[in-house]
Parts: C-alpha cells; sequence; structure tokens
C-alpha cells in the first residue's frame, strides 16, 4: 500500500514540452507511471512522445483527462502561478519540482491554496515515488523496491542514499516523499508522518531532516502522542555554520533556532532512533524495527 | 542578499520612508560636497562596511571609530581622507576587518526616544511578521532573552498586508501618541509597502527614533532580500557589493556551484544540498574539519567537476579532498570521467578520496581504478570520512 500516489494516478506534466519537463515525463512514464497529459500554455494541440496530448490550461487538460496529479516543471517566475492555476483546476495532487521560487509568491500561493482540496508538495523538490506503482519526480527509480517503510525526507540525493541502503538491506519502501528544501512549502513533516501513520500498507517511518525551520520538532511531538510504528530519523547540518543558507533556501540556521542538535533531541524524546551518521540510517531503522 | 546602509537609505528615500537626509560619498572631496548640500549644523559621517559595531571599531591605520558627529564640512572631508581606502575592524567583521570603499554622510538626529521595528518573513507563521520594541538602540537577541514581555509580534495576512488600524495598533503599543501617532502610522506603511515591493525576508530598523523636532525617523537600517526573487529586482542586484563577499563563493557562483568556506582542512564536493550537509558532518564524525560546503547540484557536469577542484585547491588550508556523488539521473562513469579529467587539469596537489554510487557505479569505479591517478576509492561513507581524516594526517 501507500500514500497519495499509486497505480491509478492519472499525471499531468506542467511544462512538459520544456527541457527538463520533458525529460522526466519520459524518465516518468518509463517508469510505469501513467502519464495522460502535457500543459504548456501556447502549446496546446502537440502531442508530447507520440501519445500524450498537450493542452494550454490545467482545466482543459482535467475536463479531457481526468488527470488527477500534476507534476510542475514551470520556471520559478511562473511556477507559483502554476500551482494556482492547478489547484483552480480542482487537481487533487501538485507536485512542484521547481527551485528558486521567491518566498513571497509561495506565501501568497498558500493563501491561495486555503479552500482547495489539493494537496500541495514542495516547491523545490524530488517527488513522491511509490515503488513499482507510481513515480512523480526525478528520482531514480531502479534503486526503489516495493515495501513496508514510509520515507519523508527535505533532501534529493540524500534521500536516494537512505532508499539505497534500505533496497540493499532488503526493506523495501510503501511510498517515498520528498517534502523538499523551502522554507515554505505545501507538505511538512508531521503531514507525511501522519499519513504514513494511517496507512495499513506502511509499517516503519524514516525521516530524514536538516537545519532550519521548526518542521522536524513539530512531527516529534506529533509521534510521541500518536505513533506506535518504528520511526528512525537523520538530520543533517550539525556542522553547518549559523546564519549562512545551506543550499536549500530553507537551510539555515536564524538566531539559534533550528539546529541539527535540537531537532535530534527534540526526536530522540519522542523515542525515534537516530543515525549518528548517514551511513546508518538503514542501520537506525532497522534497529528500531527489531 | 545584504546591502550597504547608504543603499538602503536610498531606497528608503525612493519608499518615502521618513529618514534623516543623507547620500553617500566615495572621495573626500565629493564628501565635502555632500556635507555643504545637507545644509545642517550637525553631520554624522559612517564607513560603509556590510557588518555592524563600526563605531566601535579601529581602522589598520591606527584611526579609531568608523562613525562620527562633527559640525562643519571642512570636518567631513579631513575624516572621509582618514576612513576611505583604509581597513575598518569591528567586532562583527573579524581580525582582517573590510576595506572602507565608500562614506555615508546625514544630519545627526538627537534621538529623544530609541525603538525597534522590524518586519521579517516568518516561515513557521508563513506570513509576514511585525516586531516591535520600545526598547530601541539595543541588540534585539537581548531583549529577547531578558525582557521578552517588552516585544510585540504581529502576524500579517499576506493577501491582506498592512491594513491602516493594525498600523495604528502599533503606533500605540510604541506610545507614539499625539504629534507622533500620524507620522508612525505612516513610516510603518512606508517599509512594509517597501519590503513586500522589493522581495525582502528582512528589514530591521534599530533604532526607529522620534526627534525634539516632532519627528519619527529611521535613523539605522538593515535589509536583506530574498535571493530568489532578485532575478524580477534588477535594480536591487546592482547594490550588491562583490568585494563584501567571499571571492571563493563569487567564483562558484558563477558555474552554478554552492560553495561556503569553512575554516577546516577536508574539503568536499558533493552532489545535493542534503548530501553535502552530511558529508561535512560525517567527516566530523570521523575525526576531521570541513573545509567547505559544496554543492555541484543535481547535474555536475564535467566543467563544473573541474572548475569546482580548482576553487578548492585554491584554498591553501585544504590537506584532502572528499568527493561523494550519488549518480541518480547522472550516471558514476560520467562523473568518473569527470572527476579524472579535473585532477589532470588542475594537477592535484593533495590527496584525493572518491566515494561514488548510484547508476553504473561499477563502470564508475573501474574508470578510475584503472585511470592510474592518485585517487583513493571508498566504497561506503563511513570507509571515505575515515580515509580522508588518515590523509590528512600523514
Amino acid at each position: 500500500m501507500s500514500i497519495l500516489v499509486d497505480k491509478n494516478t492519472r499525471l499531468l506534466v506542467q511544462g512538459i514540452t520544456g527541457k527538463a519537463g520533458a525529460f522526466h515525463a519520459t524518465q516518468c512514464m518509463e517508469y510505469g507511471t501513467n502519464v495522460v497529459a502535457g500543459v504548456t500554455p501556447g502549446r496546446g494541440g502537440e502531442i508530447f512522445g507520440d501519445e500524450v496530448p498537450v493542452f494550454d490550461t490545467v482545466s482543459e487538460a482535467r475536463a479531457k483527462t481526468g488527470c488527477n496529479a500534476t507534476m510542475i516543471f514551470v520556471p520559478a517566475p511562473g511556477a507559483a502561478d502554476a500551482i494556482l492555476e492547478a489547484a483552480d483546476a480542482g487537481i487533487e495532487l501538485i507536485v512542484c519540482i521547481t527551485e528558486g521560487i521567491p518566498v513571497i509568491d509561495m506565501m501568497r500561493a498558500k493563501v491561495g491554496l486555503r479552500d482547495k482540496k489539493a494537496r500541495l508538495i514542495g516547491p523545490n523538490c524530488p517527488g513522491i515515488i511509490t515503488p513499482g506503482q507510481c513515480k512523480i519526480g526525478i528520482m531514480p527509480g531502479y534503486i526503489h523496491k516495493p515495501g513496508k517503510v514510509g520515507v519523508v525526507s527535505r533532501s534529493g540525493t540524500l534521500t536516494y542514499e537512505a532508499v539505497w541502503q534500505l533496497t540493499s538491506r532488503g526493506l523495501g519502501q510503501s511510498t517515498c516523499i520528498g517534502i523538499g528544501g523551502d522554507p515554505i512549502n505545501g507538505t511538512s513533516h508531521i503531514d507525511a508522518v501522519r499519513m504514513f501513520n494511517e496507512d495499513p500498507g506502511t509499517e516503519a517511518i524514516i525521516l530524514i531532516g536538516e537545519i532550519g525551520g521548526t518542521g522536524e520538532e513539530d512531527a516529534a511531538a506529533y509521534i510521541q502522542v500518536h505513533v506506535k510504528k518504528p520511526v528512525a530519523a537523520f538530520i543533517a547540518g550539525a556542522t553547518a555554520p549559523p546564519g549562512r543558507r545551506m543550499g536549500h533556501a530553507g537551510a539555515i540556521v536564524s538566531g539559534g533556532k533550528g539546529t541539527a542538535a535540537g531537532k535530534i533531541a527534540a526526536l530522540e524524546a519522542a523515542g525515534v532512533a537516530i543515525a549518528r551518521t548517514l551511513a546508518e540510517m538503514a542501520d537506525a531503522m532497522i534497529r528500531k524495527m527489531k | 542578499m545584504n546591502i550597504h546602509e547608504y543603499q538602503a537609505k536610498e531606497l528608503m528615500q525612493k519608499f518615502g520612508v521618513a529618514t534623516p537626509p543623507g547620500a553617500v560619498a566615495g572621495t573626500p572631496e565629493e564628501a565635502e560636497a555632500v556635507a555643504r548640500s545637507l545644509q545642517a549644523s550637525d553631520l554624522v559621517i559612517k564607513a560603509q562596511i556590510h557588518a555592524g559595531g563600526r563605531g566601535k571599531g579601529t581602522f589598520k591605520n591606527g584611526f579609531k571609530g568608523g562613525v562620527k558627529l562633527v559640525k562643519t564640512p571642512g570636518e567631513i572631508r579631513d575624516l572621509a581622507a582618514k576612513m576611505l581606502g583604509q581597513t575598518l575592524v569591528t567586532a562583527q567583521t573579524g581580525e582582517a576587518g573590510k576595506l572602507v570603499g565608500k562614506v555615508m554622510i546625514a544630519v545627526a538626529k538627537d534621538p529623544v526616544r530609541e525603538l525597534y521595528f522590524a518586519i521579517v518573513l516568518d516561515r513557521e507563521a508563513q506570513a509576514p511578521v511585525i516586531i516591535a520594541s520600545t526598547k530601541g538602540g539595543m541588540n534585539i537577541e537581548d531583549v529577547a532573552h531578558e525582557t521578552p514581555e517588552l516585544i510585540l509580534r504581529m502576524k500579517i495576512d499576506p493577501a491582506l498586508g498592512l491594513q491602516p488600524y493594525e498600523a495604528r495598533k502599533l503606533a500605540d503599543y510604541l506610545g507614539l501618541k499625539g504629534v507622533f501617532f500620524k507620522p508612525a502610522c505612516a513610516i510603518f506603511q512606508a517599509l512594509y509597502n517597501l519590503f513586500i515591493a522589493t522581495d525582502c525576508s528582512l528589514v530591521e530598523i534599530n533604532p526607529l527614533v522620534t526627534t525634539a523636532q516632532n519627528e519619527v525617523l529611521a535613523l539605522d537600517a538593515k535589509f536583506n532580500f530574498d535571493d530568489n526573487a532578485l532575478y524580477r529586482h534588477p535594480d536591487i542586484l546592482a547594490y550588491r557589493d562583490i568585494t563584501e563577499e567571499d571571492p571563493r563563493e563569487v567564483e562558484a557562483s558563477r558555474f552554478g556551484l554552492n560553495y561556503i568556506g569553512l575554516d577546516g582542512n577536508i574539503a568536499c564536493l558533493v552532489n545535493g544540498a542534503g548530501l553535502a550537509m552530511s558529508t561535512m558532518d560525517i567527516i566530523q564524525y570521523a575525526g576531521g574539519k570541513p573545509a567547505n560546503f559544496l554543492d555541484v547540484g543535481g547535474g555536475a557536469t564535467e566543467q563544473q567537476v573541474t572548475e569546482a577542484f580548482k576553487i578548492l585547491v585554491s584554498d591553501g588550508n585544504v590537506k584532502a579532498i572528499l568527493v561523494n556523488i550519488f549518480g541518480g539521473i547522472m550516471k558514476c562513469d560520467t562523473i568518473a570521467q569527470g572527476i579524472i579529467n579535473a585532477v589532470k587539469a588542475v594537477s592535484l596537489p593533495v590527496p584525493l578520496v572518491v566515494r561514488l554510487e548510484g547508476t553504473n557505479v561499477a563502470a564508475g569505479r573501474k574508470l578510475l581504478q584503472e585511470s592510474n591517478l592518485p585517487i583513493i576509492a571508498a566504497d561506503d561513507l563511513l570507509d571515505a570520512a575515515r580515509k580522508v581524516v588518515a590523509a590528512v594526517k600523514k
């Protein structure tokens, strides 16, 4: 089982005719994702990859194909608008890959999402994958294996490390969700943990975090009260200097808050097994599952 | 991105934020001309650097104080001559200090009350938050620590913006009544407009002052801008002062590399920010000291890898390099070839440990082995970290 995406997902790709959109749409299709439509304003009427119809608007794509999820590859200046367009068209799951969206745009987009049914994942994220069923994003599909560990992470390649370790040790994944590296996003650690907690197909959860914000601490508080399934975690950035943005817009220790040490302490207090280094992520999960 | 005080003043003037008249100068003559144009009997001259603590700082030429109050344009000229082209060391610059390229001359104002006013994009609130306190002119973090009850935090709805009644509430909280009431509301509104219009992440006015002439003024201003939004503010981007930034970081950004210099001796090169942070962490865990954060991005082209190596070896402190790449869409053999070519191009002076994982990893490792270059291969990350720490000790 899984959360949010499975073999029934019908995927739209916004920005499908751009270089990144086209490449990754093809990769997702090769993985087995059911890509049913593309949107690039002004390119409606074209066919992508011999079989995917391209539309000018998300509304039209929705009406004509029944797409229920979207993967956004629109460049940063237009990405928040693309998110709002998808929500307005009634798309239930919006996965925004784009990095570099101005924070104020995301602040406003969250306001625009308030009364819509859409769940937003990202922006600045690698996407979401239910191994063997549906891949929405840029992650390498082959490292994943169907199973029962739920993975939630802010990072891209660090997540692939974790998944690689889990798969190598025989621990498949129910769903892997990359929530992204931006300070304001659609789905936080606590949201993903809650969904994994309620998913009968997920038996254990691994949480990968980093400096900045309070997402991991909020998840820890939730875990303490509500989660009986085994949880392991790794937090990156113990050596990051304060006040510097470490690659991700949201990875910054500000005014003494958002440190790796603080997050680790909160998670440990909630009974989460902590991997001391990224080399031990699968070990920590296995340890906790015993 | 940060800007200089004189640039902040220009921005505030543009948005109608009340601030003492003043302007920038790059020579003693210009400084005197600015001083004359102000036609005031009390003037202040301030060295322009991206750091605080200027008043108590010392120049390397022995001259003390980067902020001076004087009465005449002639004195302004003399002081400008002592500051311009000199290096100012303050508590915030570190021992190296910062070179003063410009000075700002302004009308000196005698504050009656000193207050604190800031607007920050708060990620928890997911909205702009106004922070106000009657305790201006001091370190707000000390105030937050000692007397948190003297700080007001007001969340502003991003859809509505700062409403006039909210500005009135703030004025009331800060005790800005009577003749100060209207100018206070005006300055809060103007600052909020500036904040939104320029995609700020932080606007800090410390102190916000009242004067005997019944003014409410921003006496000092610190702005920080959202790097993601600079593409739509070419005028703000034009304020960028590259001389205030680490030259290695500037060089790295030219090639789409994300580099942050630290003070250790083990350099690292990684694809992905989370993986790069974790790599720095595991170096420390294994007993070493990371020299930098370097994210070559998800793509990691051969050119980027080469430029990254050049930047790493240009740091004299670096005694060993650890490369950690997880090839997803990028293939490990492509990365390996890039590393080999880069090593040849820069003729590597220090030990190199490479750990590859992911797509085509076997082919990648084989390429490294057969290259006959002195590259130390490692299979897992802890092994790699231990090897690079050991390589430094040799």
